[in-house]
């Protein structure tokens, strides 16, 4: 056999990478599975949420729905429940001036029929009513009639979006302060670790439906214990309705979260604490640094890259709460999250296109979250 | 037996060539080396043969028949790793007939086959153990033998013994000639160690950033390297280099100023070409210097920087008016730092290079 | 026991303040353990021990509704949900681990995504789905539905697991003839155990603690899961709730919970910093 030279040999004759290629191909076989069960349990379902809230659909009525635009974000008119899909008309009060109108839900047209012997019929023109006989506009005419509607005209809504926040901000701060000092605990090499490491996990494995119920006995506002100790110990002077009041219902909310949630950041914070080199500490405390500053100086930053991911889970996961406070609080106003005011719409009203908006509002939200989040990061980055 | 043809192969992995336009031919049965810098496309080389990487352009051809296509288990070859690859959850016995009991292959004779590779490589005792039972050495020799039972035309070895100690790995050095010389099979071997290179090899192939700098027998190399890269690559300690000029070039030889010398070195090479007044490099081996009395005035001359004593061997540092060198003088010498010491550079052992790193054709030297 | 280059005070504070943490962090466990021990007049006076010993609530717990049976629903739906995860998601890690492709960076991070949905966001699509295809009021509905969020959550852990095993193993087992599917089955299987363990622990607890779809696709008693059977505990009169039956209940359900998590414990918070920090 002699190199090079004999033209008789195929240059470059097969197609190149063709393992590679067959390899890809069965990449994507062994990826179908997982792909189409995960297409049907989140694509799927997210896309026909989304098409859901374009629509008026109900619970009993989710075949025959029919589009509505954004009116279930937001729209402006007569409102929805003075319909009569009988006569195809909306049958409207105007309670300032005592007066009946008919809307005609095909032409627009609008006929006060306070007098029945006497409709004064009004047509619209460019957005405008005007007399259908003199041609004389009818300014304001309708504004008593009609209203802002949709998601985003609830004033519930917008206080579910505040609670979220508020929620969200107090939760996880708190959660950061205190699973940076447990996991600095955890991480001083100290005998008890293991039992502390113990304890730690014992909030994160209850589930969440079981630690609201717990709380919820010890929240307590005649027999529980948690103000049996604060009366005990004098700091009130008579029980507190923890859960209902409205002033203290979201404190209890979120110190219930703390408690649950903390153990998660502080495991994180753990792992990358141990991976921290040994030396930037022995060298710290060769040269006398003062503990507090080795922390702020050294340690933050070195796990503040871990912390950060730590955060954003966090956050996500606390924007989107529901059973924690759909137990421990149930309906009330002031604790209702983004979450629970979705389902409500949506299976206790029945009211499908309008939880699919407030669903797909969340999603929105979220989205702007982590936007806001990875840019933040960015600037940070670009500021190092 | 089979021979490899590698005819114009390229690889590409994404925009990165590491692999240039090879040319290649391994003989039947045959030792070959790879060696090369890490990086220089060797164990890529290797992984081509094997079909783990696929040819971007060119084509290989394993007993003369084209394997672009064909899938790895299916080209003959049987390949042992570097970090040894075993699978960890099954026994050695286990691990050597996987690959037989997938390509179907009747159960009396995958035990035959086991059990020879076993007496080849003396570890029968050895086959109920799992890997984590056993010695670095003894997890090669599954390694090997795992290839051995699969009865391949062509051996592939990559970095085999680079995980094992040092007097471990003269032993498998052993083994692995040992075993190529039972088995008679086309062997590849790659390696970064030259003294493995050099005493297992039959033929040598070079390597340097994707492509062949020289392909040859050990001693070839070592006598005739084609170029500055080879030269400096073989042998240890490396070859000295002298930055020079070409002062005569005659058919019978040819001389090269240096920095501070009187008069020119001659060097029994032929000119290739060359004319007088090229810029070129002087290159000698330390072990061809000569050191002592009898050297001509002519020489170099230098005041000894620094003295490395190995026992076997004392490498002396000398600081020349032509540049820096090292000098392998004997175990005995008494040279001490800060002698001064006049150098012979004989003729039959310098080399020539062309500014462009090739070597000028060497008259007379011999093969061994 | 001191602390090196601590002083005395300074190391007493410290395990003060580690006490304070196991207190704080324990004792609402203890809490429920004490209540579910009380009788209903011990329960009405707050009382820091269950000197009675009564096991009444316990008894209660499995008459007037279906607990066991819920038990069981919860116990299916989990190891269900967990098996069918981890058969899916082992083919496809191997695939993102071990392939190069193009779009794989945009895959992992499509499914690390919907690992972060919120799961109202789904909430009317997925009741479609489940009403569509005859799963309402079904554990299997469940299953379905689980999928959501542990799919992606395995999917990812072990993508990270088998990106770290020796590609040499994988190159060996091409020599000696295995296909993708041999090479996962016969030589990475085997060594996952340890990964298939923690993993499938985590997403059986994620299964096992799920509220908002079981709350909303089941219907009747005997379909629900532990979690919404807790949850809708009631007592005899509507505006009292019978607390040590719920203590009770809630004892039931987190005490084989707590001794998983108490036995895996090291594994648990690899498996957690595996699937949090890598993301």
């Amino acid at each position: 056999m002699v190199a090079g030279g004999s033209s008789a040999r195929v240059r470059a004759a097969a197609p190149p990478s063709s393992h590679h290629r067959r390899r890809v191909r069965r990449a994507w076989l062994f990826l179908a599975p997982m792909l189409v069960v995960l297409s049907l349990v989140a694509g799927w379902p997210l896309a026909r949420t989304v098409a859901l809230s374009l629509t008026d659909a109900t619970l009993n009525t989710l075949d025959e729905a029919n589009f509505v635009g954004v009116a279930n974000y937001l729209a402006y008119g007569p409102p929805l429940d003075a319909f009569d899909p009988d006569a195809g008309a909306y049958y409207l009060y105007d309670a300032e001036h005592d007066r009946h109108f008919v809307l005609d839900a095909q032409t627009g047209r609008l006929t006060d029929e306070t007098d029945r012997d006497h409709p004064i019929v009004y047509d619209r023109v460019d957005g405008d009513y005007v007399h259908a006989e003199t041609g004389e506009p009818a300014p304001g005419i309708a504004d008593p009639l009609f209203q802002w509607s949709g998601v985003l005209a609830d004033r519930l809504w917008w206080r579910a979006v505040a609670n979220t926040l508020v929620f969200a901000i107090a939760s996880v701060s708190l959660e950061v302060i205190l699973g940076v000092a447990i996991a600095l605990a955890l991480n001083a090499g100290l005998q008890a670790r293991g039992l502390l490491r113990a304890a730690v996990l014992i909030p994160w494995a209850i589930p969440t439906v079981v630690s609201a119920k717990m709380w919820g006995w010890m929240y307590h506002d005649s027999f529980g214990v948690m103000n049996d100790i604060l009366l005990g110990l004098g700091v009130i002077s008579e029980g507190l309705a923890w859960t209902a009041d409205p002033h203290l219902a979201m404190a209890a909310v979120v110190f219930v979260d703390v408690w649950k949630t903390t153990p998660f950041l502080a495991l994180l914070v753990l792992a990358a604490l141990q991976m921290l080199p040994g030396e930037c500490y022995e060298a710290a405390r060769v040269d006398g640094v003062h503990p507090v500053t080795v922390f702020w100086r050294v340690t933050l930053p070195l796990i503040k890259p871990a912390l950060v991911v730590a955060i954003i889970f966090r956050t996500l996961d606390a924007l989107r709460i529901f059973d924690l406070i759909y137990v421990l609080t149930a309906n009330t106003e002031a604790t209702m999250t983004m979450s629970v005011y979705a389902r409500q719409e949506l299976i206790d009203f029945q009211n499908v296109g309008a939880g699919s908006a407030a669903s797909t509002l969340l999603v929105f939200v979220i989205a702007l979250v982590t936007v806001f989040y990875l840019m933040a990061g960015r600037v940070r980055l670009g500021a190092d | 037996m089979a021979g490899i043809v590698f005819d114009r192969v390229s690889k590409r992995f994404g925009t990165a060539e590491v692999i240039r336009n090879v040319d290649l031919d391994i003989a039947p049965g045959s030792f070959t080396v790879f060696v090369g810098p890490s990086g220089c496309g060797k164990s890529t080389l290797l992984r081509l043969i094997a079909g783990l990487e696929d040819i971007t352009a060119g084509t290989l051809l394993i007993e003369g028949c084209p394997v672009n296509d064909v899938a790895p288990a299916k080209r003959g070859v049987a390949m042992v790793f570097q970090s040894y690859a075993l699978y960890p959850h099954m026994s050695v016995y286990q691990n050597m007939a996987f690959g037989l009991s997938l390509a179907k292959t009747d159960r009396r004779e995958t035990d035959r086959r086991v059990r020879e590779a076993a007496r080849i490589l003396q570890m029968d005792h050895l086959l109920e153990r799992k890997p984590k039972d056993l010695s670095g050495g003894q997890r090669q020799r599954v390694a090997i033998g795992r290839a051995i039972t699969r009865e391949p035309k062509v051996f592939l070895f990559d970095e085999p013994l680079s995980n094992l100690d040092a007097a471990l790995r003269v032993q498998m050095r052993l083994e692995i000639a040992k075993l190529h010389r039972a088995l008679g099979a086309t062997m590849v071997y790659v390696t970064h160690d030259q003294v493995e290179a050099m005493t297992l090899a039959e033929q040598i192939v070079v390597l340097n950033a994707g492509a062949v700098e020289q392909v040859g027998a050990p001693l070839e190399l070592y006598h005739r390297p084609q170029n500055r890269f080879v030269a400096g690559f073989i042998g240890s300690p490396q070859m000295n280099f002298l930055p020079g000029t070409l002062a005569a070039a005659g058919a019978d030889g040819v001389a090269v100023a240096l920095a501070g010398l009187a008069s020119p070195v001659p060097a029994a090479v032929a000119p290739d070409g060359q004319a007088a007044g090229a810029a070129v490099s002087l290159g000698i081996r330390p072990e061809h210097i000569v050191v002592g009395d009898g050297v001509a005035a002519a020489g170099p001359h230098g005041r000894i920087a620094l003295v490395e004593r190995l026992g076997s061997d004392t490498l002396l540092h000398v600081a020349t008016q032509a540049g820096h060198l090292v000098v392998a003088a004997g175990a005995a010498t008494k040279a001490r730092v800060g002698d001064t010491i006049r150098l012979g550079l004989p003729a039959d052992a310098c080399h020539v290079f062309a500014a462009d790193g090739r070597a000028l054709a060497r008259r007379g030297a011999t093969e061994a | 026991m001191a602390i090196p280059g601590r002083s005395r005070p300074a190391t007493a504070a410290f395990y003060a303040a580690v006490a304070v943490i196991v207190v704080y962090t324990v004792f609402p466990f203890y809490w429920a353990v004490n209540s579910s021990l009380q009788t209903p007049q011990e329960l009405f006076d707050v009382t820091w021990f269950p000197f009675s010993f009564s096991f009444g609530n316990y008894a209660h717990v499995f008459d007037g509704q279906p607990f066991g049976r819920n038990i069981l629903n919860s116990v299916f739906v989990a190891v269900l949900t967990v098996g069918i995860s981890l058969a899916l998601s082992l083919t496809a890690a191997h695939a993102l681990a071990r392939v190069r492709f193009r779009g794989r960076g945009l895959l992992l991070l499509a499914i690390l995504s919907v690992s972060m949905f919120p799961q109202v966001a789904v909430l009317g699509g997925m009741y479609e789905l489940i009403r569509s295809l005859g799963l309402y009021n079904s554990l299997y509905g469940l299953v379905l539905s689980y999928m959501i969020f542990t799919l992606p959550f395995t999917v990812w852990v072990l993508t990270t697991f088998l990106r770290e095993l020796p590609r040499e193993l994988e190159d060996a087992a091409i020599m000696d003839g295995a296909g993708p599917w041999t090479t996962l089955t016969r030589v990475f299987l085997p060594l996952m155990g340890p990964a298939l363990v923690t993993t499938g622990l985590l997403a059986f607890i994620a299964a096992w603690n799920e509220f908002l779809f079981a709350l909303t696709f089941t219907l009747s008693d005997s379909q629900r899961t532990v979690p919404v059977a807790i949850a809708n505990f009631s007592g005899a009169s509507q505006f009292e709730l019978p607390w040590g039956n719920i203590m009770a209940a809630s004892v039931i359900v987190t005490v084989p919970l707590i001794v998983l998590v108490l036995v895996f414990q090291r594994r648990i918070v690899s498996g957690l910093t595996a699937g949090a920090v890598k993301g």
